[in-house]
């Protein structure tokens, strides 16, 4: 199977995402911001007002802090750029994309094919992971420019709002479709055939621990 | 009396190269893995690693966007003396820490874990961890430092004596199944394994193990070193690759540790160092002298003795 490559805009039309399938390579051009657990908890249990216009300027929100310093003139250095776990954020994703009318999760590792169903699909929304991880030397050299930083002093460099301007930014790899199918599903599915012979000859310890037995009125021994 | 001003210089160096330059062993490891990767998307994976090693290198930018948490291992000769004494070689590390954080740039990791104070620059309480070793000779004192990574692809478990080797695979197994699904441990990885020590020492084993040993490496025991290459095959054999995509790639190579344990039991930790595997050493002579390398060569005969007294001659001879 050789691997597509598609360039695609932050803001993309709803058919250009109904055009990317499970295990496409993609570049993207235009803003983009990011957000995580701090600009999830400040927007929607905060209530504070988003400082940018969504969807308009950007659909595209990508779990990552950079690498990155604001100098003292008020400027910016953006060094390397990767991606965090995206599958903690699943608690305010939905209310997130209902109020911002994001369509492009850009994070690591995916979200499960119940979450892809539940909010993503209604939504026309699909995930793209970053590659590695992290290809933050290859993504940083996509950021064109640094555009803002928002809430830095609330939430420190970390956690701020930092929106970025892509110029075939990437790579990144296409992990859900309008399906609501899920690119790393597949291939754990594939991958578990083989986990039966892999354990053969191993046994289960012999202490065991809550979560391999779920009734805690249970001994672990 | 090694100068005060040059620890920090040089530790500023080392936080530089550990974030921008991949170790030469690792990336040797990765370059096979490469060649022999058949799926697909993993191989994909591993190519774009490989050119992101070169843009971090070309543009001196950090390898990855997460900085993991910058630490430092400090070795010294038994004879060395430190400018200020060991305060100020810890404050010069802080400092160290402190600048190439916001000179790289890294990212400002660490947090208070409850209030989630930043204070954008890779220093708090107990950030960045200061360990320390010691060999019976020399003036010189060795900096290194590692920035793992990882929230993914470490576990601890104790295991007893019944267990046996087969309990230990098993839970080898599910670290690795655990978390290299959709890649979480970012593997390929050097696996560290510690087997024994107390609680805490166990884990201190294995993270020591996957950071401060290189690829290709082998414990002294020869048993341990049989089983370094057991596991490494194993972890290999499941079928998973980069980002957990169909693939053979998994472990680039797996260092177990030993301490003595209690008698009842066989604790036992697994760590995963990450497809930026950020570490970087230099040795400080006592005559200014800088020698940058990439192997910490922690693990000497003395940090591994059994016996009650150091004699090196009698160990030698064994």
């Amino acid at each position: 199977m050789s691997i597509r490559e598609v360039r695609l805009s932050t803001t993309p039309t709803p058919e250009a995402i109904a055009d990317l399938r499970l295990g496409d390579v993609v570049y993207l051009d235009g803003l983009m911001y990011t957000a995580r657990e701090g600009v999830y908890m400040r927007a929607l249990e905060d209530k504070a007002n988003i400082p940018m216009e969504l969807p308009s300027q950007s659909a595209a929100n990508f779990h990552c802090s950079p690498a990155a310093r604001i100098n003292a003139d008020g400027s910016f250095d953006m060094g390397a750029v990767t991606a965090t776990a995206s599958f903690r954020f699943a608690k305010w994703l939905p209310e997130w994309m209902a109020k911002t009318g994001a369509r492009l999760i850009v994070g690591k590792g995916g979200m499960t094919s119940k979450d892809y169903k539940e909010y993503f699909v209604p939504n026309g929304a699909v995930y793209l992971s970053t590659v590695g991880y992290g290809t933050g030397a290859l993504l940083g050299r996509g950021v064109e420019s640094v555009e803002a930083v928002h809430w830095n002093e609330e939430l420190g460099l970390a956690q701020a709002m930092w929106v970025i301007k892509c110029n075939k930014m990437g790579p990144f790899i296409v992990a859900s479709d309008l399906n609501g199918d899920c690119l790393f599903e597949r291939e754990n599915a594939k991958i578990a055939e083989n986990v039966a012979r892999v354990y053969e000859g191993t046994k289960p310890a012999v202490l065991k621990r809550y979560g391999e037995s779920d009734d805690r009125t249970d001994e672990v021994i | 009396m090694i100068p005060i001003d040059l620890i920090q210089s040089t530790a500023e160096t080392l936080m530089d190269k550990a974030a921008i330059e991949i170790p030469q062993d690792y990336l040797d490891g990765l370059q096979h893995a490469a060649k022999t990767e058949d799926g697909d998307l993993s191989s994909f994976v591993l190519k774009a690693m490989l050119e992101n090693y070169e843009a971090a290198k070309e543009d001196r930018r950090a390898m990855c966007g997460d900085t993991g948490v910058p630490r430092w291992f400090v070795k010294m000769g038994n004879d060395a003396r430190i400018e200020g004494g060991m305060v100020a070689l810890e404050t010069a590390l802080r400092r160290a820490t402190a600048n190439a954080t916001n000179g790289v740039p890294l990212r400002p990791n660490r947090v208070h874990p409850l209030w989630r104070t930043d204070h954008d620059n890779n220093v708090g309480i107990g950030a960045p961890e200061i360990e320390y070793g010691f060999e019976p000779e020399g003036e010189w004192v060795d900096l290194i430092t590692v920035h793992k990574g990882g929230l993914f692809g470490t576990d601890y478990r104790m295991l007893f004596p019944s267990d046996g080797v087969q309990g230990i695979k098993r839970f080898y197994l599910d670290s690795l199944m655990a978390f290299g699904k959709r890649g979480l441990a970012c593997q390929p990885a050097i696996i560290g394994i510690g087997l024994g020590g107390s609680k805490d020492i166990c884990m201190t084993l294995g993270k020591r193990a996957s950071t401060l040993r290189i690829v290709g490496s082998r414990n002294s025991d020869p048993r341990i070193a049989e089983m370094e290459d057991e596991f490494k095959e194993l972890g290999n054999s499941i079928g998973m690759g980069a980002m957990g995509f169909v693939g053979k790639n998994m472990v680039i190579d797996c260092n177990i540790e030993v301490g003595y344990c209690h008698t009842g039991g066989m604790p036992m930790s697994v760590h995963a160092f990450c497809l930026s595997s950020r570490r970087a050493v230099a040795r400080i002579h006592a005559d200014g002298r800088v020698e940058h390398r990439t192997d910490p060569d922690w693990f000497t005969p003395y940090q591994r003795r059994e016996t009650v007294d150091w004699e090196p001659q009698r160990e030698a001879a064994e």
